[in-house]
């Protein structure tokens, strides 16, 4: 592997871009790289690991029992990417996609590295972006001290730093459960699990069991859940959560059974899941479905985790959430697709070296539904019913508002609700408000997710400065790769 | 808000500031990270209402950890390393052009 410290180091073009430096875009990258395609791995983190693996060669947490050994087999993801010979752009974002007018079939893709950009051209290009935790609009969730459990355990893992105070776990998912282990192992103070699984889920998952049974999620999940409810206080059946406190986060309110709880804290964790990250593949022109399971916008992949769009390929849990061992083999899988497509395997041989993957992945995944369907959010926790609940955090849009809009001016869609009210315009582009305003406008209309639709992204999908845009060589079809 | 768990030493090995505060976090840490280890509440305000907001994700998503570093606006602290002599300092409100963004 080669680390690439500045923008100008960057060939022009190369064989395959893969976006994504997690379980899914390491595998892919390494694999590729060993089939003989020249890659760029690029990555907006200062280290290899994605998600799940954050910071697994560089992190300050030394007490391996902290974050547990399924945290540490990352090392050995990275030590093969390391091996190979691809070349790697850490902190560095990629943000927009394009079709290269002078070479059909390729792409021109958009990337800042220490402010600065340049556009590069790959002839295929794997998108391993992964997933992002559900937006949980609860009163009170903007104020300072509140933030998602992803986030404490981003701040553990890369920082070595935990709450300093009172904290508060609210919502649901076997990350939930990790997080509250691991943050309890590392010494925070953690007042109570606020567990927000509606019960109602357990007979809808009952059909998944026999799967469940089967797979690996088991054991582990039951550890994981033993291990955080023997230590900690547990309080199930949340179905309403309020944040208050002036400037900053004081406490949580919380109902349960109709009775009502208060309590004091500093820092609050909100989680109820995670959901792919679909702003690179919508921007890049990809179909998405919605998947009514993971209640989720999905990309629409094949066999070899190809997009709509001949060329590019999903991996991981961007793909539809699967774990982090899925979303290595996903990468693989995708790593075989795209070098076969470039002539370099042949498809017999593709199909073969690809075989012992498939039955591998097949294991792994064994299982998802009946944590999807677990798992899946109370309704009132994907459509805030309190009417001051701020949706959209950047531009300060609220749940009536979108609601009146629905009902008032017949707004069908979110794409209609961004005209009138400016939600998904400020810089997150919609990731944190998207999925709670097509639910908003679902429920008041009487539709489906699936009926509403997303929001249509377009490219760039990160802020980019005017600096680097007037910097970048002005060919015409770099132009449109911004321009459009 | 956040603190160093008991292993790791408390202070850190770069310095910089915030709004003007001399402050010092360990090398490697994001700005957003070394802000909360500083007991930072808030990193920005907001365009709309000017509302105090502090790191949300952690991971690039939310855009709540936007801040101004070395004179430049719109910076995403949770992406960005901490580099020794920074000057850190929140972003109020909407963003200007200024001399390094024209
Ligand atoms: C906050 C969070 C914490 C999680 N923690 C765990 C855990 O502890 N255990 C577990 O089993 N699962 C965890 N998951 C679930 C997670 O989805 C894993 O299953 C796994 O990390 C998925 O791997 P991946 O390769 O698909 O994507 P990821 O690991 O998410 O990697 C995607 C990478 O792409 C980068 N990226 C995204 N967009 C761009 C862009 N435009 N330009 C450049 N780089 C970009 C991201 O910075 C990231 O490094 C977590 C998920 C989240 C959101
Ligand atoms: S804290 Fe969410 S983008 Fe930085």
């Amino acid at each position: 592997m080669t680390p690439i410290a500045s923008i100008e180091q960057l060939d022009e073009s190369y064989d395959l871009l893969v976006v994504g430096a997690g379980p899914a875009g390491l595998s892919a990258a390494a694999r590729a790289a060993e089939l003989g395609l020249s890659i760029l791995l690029a990555d907006e983190n200062p280290a290899p690991g994605g998600q799940i693996y954050r910071a697994v060669t560089t992190t300050p947490v030394k007490n391996r029992a902290i974050l547990g050994e399924d945290y540490w087999r990352g090392a050995d993801i990275v030590a093969r990417f390391e091996r190979s010979k691809a070349v790697y752009a850490p902190r560095c974002t990629v943000w927009s996609i394009g079709p290269d007018e002078t070479a059909p079939g390729a792409f021109e893709l958009g990337l800042s590295l220490d402010g600065k950009a340049r556009i590069i051209g790959a002839k295929q290009v794997i998108l391993a972006t992964g997933a992002q935790e559900r937006p949980f609009p609860i009163p009170g969730w903007t104020l300072p001290g509140v933030m998602t459990a992803g986030a404490a355990q981003i701040a553990l893992k890369s920082a070595g730093a935990i709450p300093s105070g009172r904290t508060v776990i609210a919502g649901c998912g076997p990350l939930l459960y990790l997080l509250a282990g691991q943050l309890a192992a590392a010494g925070c103070q953690i007042a109570a699990v606020l567990d927000t699984t509606p019960s109602a889920n357990r007979s809808k998952a009952l059909g998944a069991i026999p799967d469940f049974l089967r797979s690996p999620y088991l054991a582990k999940g039951l550890k994981l859940m033993l291990t955080a409810r023997r230590k900690l206080r547990f309080v199930s059946g949340v179905t309403s959560l309020t944040a208050t406190g002036e400037g900053k986060l004081a406490s949580v309110q919380f109902e349960q059974n109709g009775r009502t709880g208060t309590l004091a804290c500093d820092t609050l964790l909100l989680h109820q899941g995670v959901i792919p990250s679909v702003n690179f593949s919508n921007a890049a022109g990809c179909a998405h479905d919605f998947d009514t399971e993971q209640h989720a916008w999905v990309p629409r992949v094949d066999a070899w985790f190809g997009s709509t769009v001949p060329g590019i390929a999903i991996a991981g849990d961007g793909a539809g959430i699967g774990g982090a061992e899925s979303a290595a083999l996903r990468g693989e899988i995708a790593a075989f697709g795209a070098a076969s497509r470039l002539g370099k395997l042949n498809e017999a041989e593709r199909d073969r070296q690809a075989t012992p993957v498939r039955a591998e992945l097949d294991k792994k995944l064994r299982g998802r539904r009946f944590l999807d369907l677990l798992y899946k959010p109370a309704p009132q926790f994907l459509a805030p019913p309190r009417d001051e609940t701020i949706v959209c955090r950047c531009e300060e849009v609220t749940a009536g508002q979108i609601r009146d809009a629905a009902k008032r001016l017949g707004v069908t869609g979110p794409n209609q609700m961004k005209a009138f009210l400016r939600c998904g315009m400020g810089p997150c582009q919609g990731r944190l408000c998207g999925p709670t305003v097509v639910e908003l406008i679902a429920e008041t209309r009487g539709t489906t997710p699936a009926e509403t639709g997303y929001y249509r992204l377009r490219p760039p999908i990160k802020p980019v400065t005017l600096a680097e845009l007037a910097a970048l060589p002005q060919t015409e079809a770099s132009v449109k790769a911004v321009i459009r | 808000m956040f603190r160093p768990i008991a292993d790791l030493a408390a202070s850190g090995a770069l310095s910089f500031t915030f709004d003007g505060r001399p402050m010092t976090a360990r090398a490697g840490d994001t700005v957003a990270a070394a802000l909360l280890v500083n007991g930072i509440t808030a990193c920005r305000e907001t365009p709309v209402s000017d509302t105090p907001r502090a790191p949300y994700c952690l991971m690039g998503v939310c855009f709540d950890c936007l801040v101004v570093i070395d004179g430049i606006g719109n910076r995403q602290g949770c992406l960005v390393p901490l580099a020794e002599g920074m000057r850190i300092e929140t972003q109020h409100g909407r963003r200007h052009l200024t001399e390094a963004s024209e």
